[in-house]
């Protein structure tokens, strides 16, 4: 290391202590934001130190989960560089490299808009690209626009660079050809398809003439095997596939994982099609890595959920199901694995609107929460937006007299759990900071440790 | 009284949740005894002047907006007939764009609009993307405010004389610089505003099913059996609110 970077490193560390100590939080971005203002070349440097380099992981849902599975995978084998709390910007990437001085491996997920700086400036060994689906389209902007600058970016990278793709997403399927260095994945168990698309599907139409697909199954949003009868674009061959899924409600998902390498049965400790998808991105990752069908089965197997993706919290007798939400595609799968337990009959949802939430709600509007209206009891909607959300699920076909409108966390939170018997659950479907705010709150009360602990 | 919508593109114009719209003239309809009938006219079909008592159109990303813009195009004689025989419309983003004359200058291509409102937009650089909040008087002494949401590039320039749909009263509007949102012909309403636009506002939800209403009948906009509004008129607060708090400006 240079003797300007060793400096700057300190400096840097110093302040994500001083952070923490301060109460201000997890402190896991600010050594990285100031290392970022002393010296933006400082992250090429830092992971150029890594002797078996970075891998990266993008998608619009569940690149924090894939990531999570994929260090499961690789275990105590590589010591890691991982963002394991989700600071995903160029900042939270920063940090995580500065924090890790010993570490072999990056394993980093990079929000979707930041990939393209931050794959020119680590030079990943492998990326995986998971899925694109409309987001927070005030912070993002539009689908295409994403989805164009992934393709520059990882025709930039070059043969270098293993790339693995989510097949059943059309965007995303398109880079897989002409393509050398690729690995493709997606699921192949057409009884999982939905019988039509969603309201929110975006990529409905060929990327390349603009025809309208034909799908042999839909699985997730509009990711599934598709086909345009006009040019004949198609899903490419998969060469990591789910078989034979079986959910099982809200407790686990089982599948025979289809590898080059060879096949296994994996029973995956997580509910929901939408997670069998993130098996087999991190499962496709990893056996570029060299991972062998036994330690991805048994890294799978053991996995515990990533952080406020789908937490169980004991309360007083009761349990906090928490499952984060933050568009339509994510919310629908949400949606559809909780109706496979059954609909819940208490639901707290939390909508905020901050920038790490989209400060455009309107995507409330596009998600399928009828479903979960029609079998609920009662919803308690809180959050900085509650009014808007009491809003959506009114002319859902909510009536007025079975919901709480209780913008203060805390306040709807006491009243979930107090019109929750003992023995029971709350679900809470919480967007992005309404879910580091409730996580704060459960942490004063003594239920979790904060996540910057965790590991 | 059934009133007969018709939706223009929803499997292509359909990005900001512009289903709300629909959804609340739907239960608003329903609450004062009408039925709602919402058919799709989408690409290759045909648009018969009488057939609607309202239009709508959303808005739609940048690709799938060209790939309807043609088609729309070709419909334009019939939308303006559509206006003409005094039915209402409600065009959001994207559709708003494509009923004026046209979105010039987008990467080096021109869309030509349907020409039913007097304005043309031209491709900006930076989008415009905030909450918003506009003052309107559709009807004459009655003053209403619109809570909403923007993300365009497109620059909408009014001709000189058009009818805009309100005053902007923080964030960006048409263009960022004219201080004026929207534009309105007779019964036909264009705005940027999206969020989606009526659940928080619902006394414009009741301006255009009056006005469909006037159309279905032949006779005068009813006055319609006020609804209590309470969590729509807390969510138009707050999201005015948020206008005024951090509404977009250059």
């Amino acid at each position: 290391m240079s003797a300007r970077l060793a400096v700057e490193t300190l400096a840097a560390r110093a302040a994500g202590r001083l952070s923490r100590l301060a109460g201000a939080g997890g402190g896991t971005t600010l050594p990285g934001k100031l290392l970022w203002k002393l010296d933006p070349g400082a992250i090429d440097a830092l992971a150029a130190r890594l002797p078996h380099g970075v891998v990266l992981v993008s998608a619009t849902n569940g690149k924090t989960t894939t990531t999570a599975m994929a260090a499961a995978i690789l275990g105590d084998r590589r010591r890691l560089a991982w963002n394991s709390s989700g600071a995903n910007l160029v900042s939270g990437i920063a940090s995580t490299l500065l924090a890790r001085p010993g570490a072999e491996l990056g394993l980093l997920e990079v929000d979707e808009g930041a990939l393209t700086e931050v794959a020119r400036r680590v030079r990943p060994r492998a990326l995986l690209l998971g899925n694109l689906f409309r987001d927070q389209l005030d912070r993002y902007g539009e689908l295409e626009l994403v989805a164009e600058r992934w393709r520059s970016t990882v025709s930039d990278l070059g043969e270098r660079t293993t790339l693995v793709v989510n097949a059943d997403d059309p965007q995303l399927g398109d880079l897989a050809r002409d393509r050398r260095d690729v690995v493709t994945y997606g699921l192949d168990d057409p009884a999982h398809s939905r019988q039509a698309l969603q309201h929110a599907a975006d990529s409905r139409h060929c990327v390349r003439c603009g025809r309208p697909y034909e799908f042999a199954a839909v699985y997730v949003g509009h990711l599934g095997d598709y086909r345009c009868p006009h040019c004949g674009h198609a899903r490419p061959e998969l060469q990591v596939r789910a078989r034979a899924i079986n959910l099982q409600g809200l407790e686990s998902a089982t599948f025979d994982l289809v590898t080059p390498a060879g096949q296994t049965r994996v029973r995956l400790p997580l509910p929901g099609l939408y997670n069998v998808y993130n098996a087999l991105g991190a499962a496709a990752l990893t056996q570029t890595l060299g991972a062998t069908l036994e330690e991805i089965k048994a890294g799978l197997e053991n996995f515990g959920a990533a952080f406020g993706r789908f937490e169980r919290i004991q309360a007083g007798g009761r349990t906090i199901l928490m499952l984060l939400i933050k568009n339509p595609a994510g919310a629908n799968e949400v949606i559809r694995t909780l109706e496979g337990g059954g609909a819940p009959p208490l639901l707290l949802v939390a909508l905020n609107d901050a920038i790490a939430d989209g400060k455009d709600v309107s995507w409330i509007w596009d998600v399928d929460l009828e479903p979960l209206l029609a079998g609920t009891e009662r919803v308690i909607a809180t959050g900085d937006r509650a009014a808007e959300l009491a809003v959506r699920c009114v002319y859902g076909g909510l009536p007025e007299d079975r919901l709480d409108v209780q913008p203060a966390l805390h306040h709807a939170l006491d009243r979930g759990l107090e019109l929750t018997p003992k023995g029971g659950q709350l679900v809470v479907l919480p967007t992005y900071t309404a879910m580091l705010a409730l996580r704060r709150i459960f942490t004063e009360r003594g239920l979790v440790r904060p996540y910057w602990k965790q590991r | 009284m059934r009133i007969r919508v018709g939706h223009l593109y929803p499997d292509y114009l359909n990005i900001y949740a512009d289903r709300g719209n629909i959804a609340v003239l739907s239960r608003r309809a329903a609450l004062r005894g009408h039925e709602l009938e919402v058919a799709s006219v989408s690409l290759g079909d045909e648009l018969r002047p009488g057939a609607h008592d309202l239009l709508y159109v959303g808005g739609g990303q940048d690709r799938e907006q060209a790939l309807v813009a043609p088609d729309l195009a070709a419909k334009g004689e019939a939308v303006r007939a559509v206006v003409a025989g005094g039915a209402a419309v409600l065009a959001v983003c994207g559709g708003y764009q494509l009923l004026g004359r046209g979105y010039f200058g987008r990467r080096d291509v021109d869309m030509p609009g349907v020409g039913l409102f007097p304005h043309e937009t031209i491709a900006g650089e930076r989008r415009m993307i905030g909450d918003v909040l506009l003052e309107c008087e559709l009807e004459p002494g009655r003053r209403e405010t619109l809570a909403g949401f923007e993300n365009h590039a497109g620059r909408t320039r009014l001709d000189p004389g058009a009818v805009p749909l309100g005053r902007v009263i923080a964030g960006f509007g048409n263009d960022g610089r004219s201080g004026y949102e929207g534009c309105r012909v007779d019964r036909a309403i264009g705005t940027y505003l999206h969020g989606p636009l009526l659940p928080r506002n619902p006394w414009l939800a009741d301006w255009l099913l009056a006005q469909a209403l006037a159309h279905a009948t032949g006779a005068e906009p009813p006055e319609l059996e006020p609804l209590p509004d309470r969590l729509e008129a807390q969510a138009h607060a707050v999201s005015a609110q948020r206008a005024r708090d951090r509404g977009g400006r250059f």
